[in-house]
């Protein structure tokens, strides 16, 4: 069961939201609705469920809603039309009471500019959700510390945040959510504002976090890398509209349109390729039966400078090189395993594309896929490159 | 058109504020009276009860406040053993306490009162489009107009003193509270919002901690201007140096007048110092 659903959220700023809303239905752009209105259209219509434990990211660029978005969900602006469901209750129709209860309990948030308050302290930070509850002192410290001491910051309890790095604030803004318990985490461009070595140690962390705390956490960014580092399921946002909700394979294989495609030009995509991506069929030879006559034909026919050897299950045993092959011919040798090479280059499926190119570089032979000693596939130079410079031939042939 | 505007009866602006004040005074003296008589008393009675406190421990418990106020430094401390010795010396000592009984009553109702309507402008749109203007008809109305009604509501003395300086000098403390709390950042607004706050939790717990400085420096300027509302108060009877510096103007002597004059200044110093180590200590 999703633990948020989102239906129809749409958001509309400015003083005639209803006939804004109506040019939507008549699928006008948001600059024809601007400038017809006088309105902007933040979000328009999103739906999207996220299930337990999930992280799911809203990425898109700046203006695209994204941040909006993500404060419909906890009401800091008013959504225009639609619902926003968390555990069955409604979060857009519900009174101010029950909406201060949900954002105590089961929601919290973490901002962009980490937003601590600069008058309390490290630990006076953290304790705020549950100290704005009513929660007795010491319950509320106890708590305090042990999500400080989660994100490492158990030093730190007294310091003023100011005199705190970029990264060790976000840590406090992290704790500070953490402190509440919370089902839900919003995470609104969380790491955004940290370095790049800084936000990839914090990316980490949260991943580590999350194996344990199982959360599920909503996070915004507008960086596709970390998009696809950190999301379970990635939603693609332009111009307020949701494009394309998917795994982050789905999104970089099969680009809903040609924004979305745009979008993943440039990602690094030795990251998120797997060697499932981009393997080939392999040409093989059967140990039992063959010998290395038909090992050199068949790849003399194929092209190929060397040949794996399976048994007739499938499973790998090495390869051949054809000068073997036909230094075995000329000897009339017969049996394929006086020629067998053993040391094979071997990855699983789900190895990503930057680890293997590392390992076809010192490779003298295509490098083959297995699960379970099973061959799979193969790996050839020329694919791991094709992958990189994004040649979708390559990457849809095996999606 | 010369001829229309020539025509049009003069609007008895004048005559219509006299009967609005009168009818304020008669309507409303039943609060008026109580508030100048207990009132008048009361403050007479501190001005008295400060003055009899001997004067070496006045300048000495101003001398360690300024110690610590200062950040344990020095220069506060001598300028204030100096300066209180210079006025007790030239025979000033009385009228200091009364000037201060007046400044430190007008500018604590300045605070009682502006920062709870710099909270309420901050908070609605409405109110701060309601009030702007009057603060602005506060401060630029020129001083001795408004003691007119004054002494009409409250008679002469400290009573209506007090109430002329409270016009003149709470402007500062509603604009800075107003200014101070519009400028948190949003970000920690919804921050506080977003953990389920509520209004007044997150008045208390993170505007006014982040408007504070701000609210301070109106502060500071409030006290300020009701200091220097001495000596136009002292016009109505209000007692302390300001009255000596009127008096000085009326004779035409010169030396006397300066003396006075140096006195506020050496309070002003003081005080300004004091408030402004406040803010800083705790901001």
């Amino acid at each position: 069961m999703p633990v948020i659903k989102v239906e129809d959220l749409s958001k509309v700023f400015g003083r005639n939201p209803e006939r804004a809303l109506k040019l939507l239905d008549e699928h006008k752009s948001k600059e024809e609705i601007l400038e017809q209105t006088g309105n902007t259209v933040g979000v328009n219509r999103a739906s999207f469920e996220v299930e337990e434990g999930e992280v799911f990211v809203i990425m898109g660029l700046s203006g695209s809603g994204k941040s909006t978005l993500v404060r419909l969900l906890n009401r800091l602006i008013e959504p225009t039309e639609g619902n926003v469901y968390i555990d069955d209750d409604n979060l857009a129709t519900m009174n101010k009471e029950a909406l201060r209860k949900i954002r105590r309990e089961k929601m919290s948030m973490v901002f962009q500019r980490f937003a601590l308050f600069p008058h309390r302290t490290v630990l006076s930070n953290a304790e705020f959700g549950l100290e704005i509850q009513g929660v007795d002192k010491a319950e509320r410290k106890e708590k305090a510390e042990k999500s400080l001491e989660l994100v490492g910051l158990g030093g730190y309890m007294n310091q003023a945040p100011g005199q705190l790095s970029g990264g060790m604030q976000q840590r406090v803004g992290l704790a500070r959510a953490l402190t509440n318990d919370p089902q839900v985490l919003l995470m609104d461009e969380a790491f955004s504002a940290l370095d790049p070595l800084i936000r990839k140690e914090m990316q980490d962390e949260l991943l580590d976090l999350q194996e344990t705390m199982k959360k599920t956490i909503i996070f915004i960014t507008h960086d596709l890398d970390e998009a696809l580092r950190i999301g379970d399921r990635i939603a693609l946002m332009k111009d307020g509209s949701i494009v394309q909700i998917g795994t982050p394979e789905d999104i970089l294989v099969n680009p809903a349109n040609d924004y979305v495609e745009k979008f993943v030009e440039d990602v690094d995509r030795s990251k998120v390729l797997t060697a499932e991506n981009i393997m080939k069929r392999p040409e093989t030879i059967d140990v039992e039966k063959h010998g290395p006559r038909v090992a050199l034909e068949r790849m003399r026919e194929e092209g190929l400078s060397s040949i794996y050897v399976t048994d007739r299950k499938r499973n790998l045993k090495g390869y051949v090189t054809a000068d073997d092959a036909s230094t075995a011919r000329q000897e009339d040798t017969r049996d394929i395993n006086a020629i067998l090479n053993t040391d094979v280059p071997t990855v699983s499926k789900e190895t990503p594309l930057n680890e293997i190119f590392n390992q076809i570089y010192d490779s003298p032979v295509p490098i083959a896929v297995v699960e379970d000693e099973k061959l799979l596939g193969v790996i050839v130079r020329g694919a791991v490159i094709g992958a990189l410079a994004g040649d979708s031939e390559v990457t849809t042939n095996d999606a | 058109m010369l001829n229309f505007m020539e025509n049009v009866p003069e609007i008895p602006l004048a005559e219509g504020t006299n009967w609005l004040i009168d009818r304020i005074t008669e309507t409303f003296s039943f609060i008026f009276e109580p508030i100048q008589n207990q009132f008048g008393d009361f403050m007479d009675n501190t001005a008295d009860q400060l003055a009899s406190i001997p004067p070496v421990i006045v300048i000495l418990i101003i001398a360690i406040l300024a110690f610590f106020a200062s950040g344990k430094k020095f220069g506060l401390v001598a300028f204030s053993i100096i300066g209180l010795l210079l006025i007790y010396n030239q025979g000033l000592w009385e009228q200091l306490m009364f000037t201060l009984t007046l400044v430190l009553i007008a500018s604590i109702l300045s605070v009682i009162i502006g920062v709870p309507v710099g909270i309420l402008m901050s908070k609605s749109r409405i109110a701060e489009a309601i009030i702007t203007p009057i603060l602005d008809f506060m401060q630029t109305m020129p001083a001795f107009v408004y003691l007119i009604p004054a002494v009409a509501f409250f008679s002469i003395g400290m009573v209506p003193g007090v109430f002329a300086s409270l016009v003149f000098a709470t402007p500062p403390t509603v604009r800075f509270t107003n200014l101070g709390i519009r400028q948190v950042s949003t970000e920690l607004i919804e921050a506080s919002e977003a953990f389920g706050s509520t209004g007044s939790q997150k008045l208390w717990k993170v505007e006014i901690p982040m408007a504070k400085s701000t609210i301070m420096a109106g502060i500071n300027q409030t006290v300020m201007l009701s200091l220097s509302m001495v000596v136009i108060a002292s016009m109505i009877g209000a007692p302390g140096l300001g009255r000596d510096v009127l008096s000085a103007l009326q004779r035409a002597e010169a030396g006397t007048g300066f003396v006075a004059g140096i006195g506020i200044v050496i309070l002003a110093i003081i005080i300004d110092r004091f408030t402004q180590s406040l803010n800083k200590s705790k901001a």
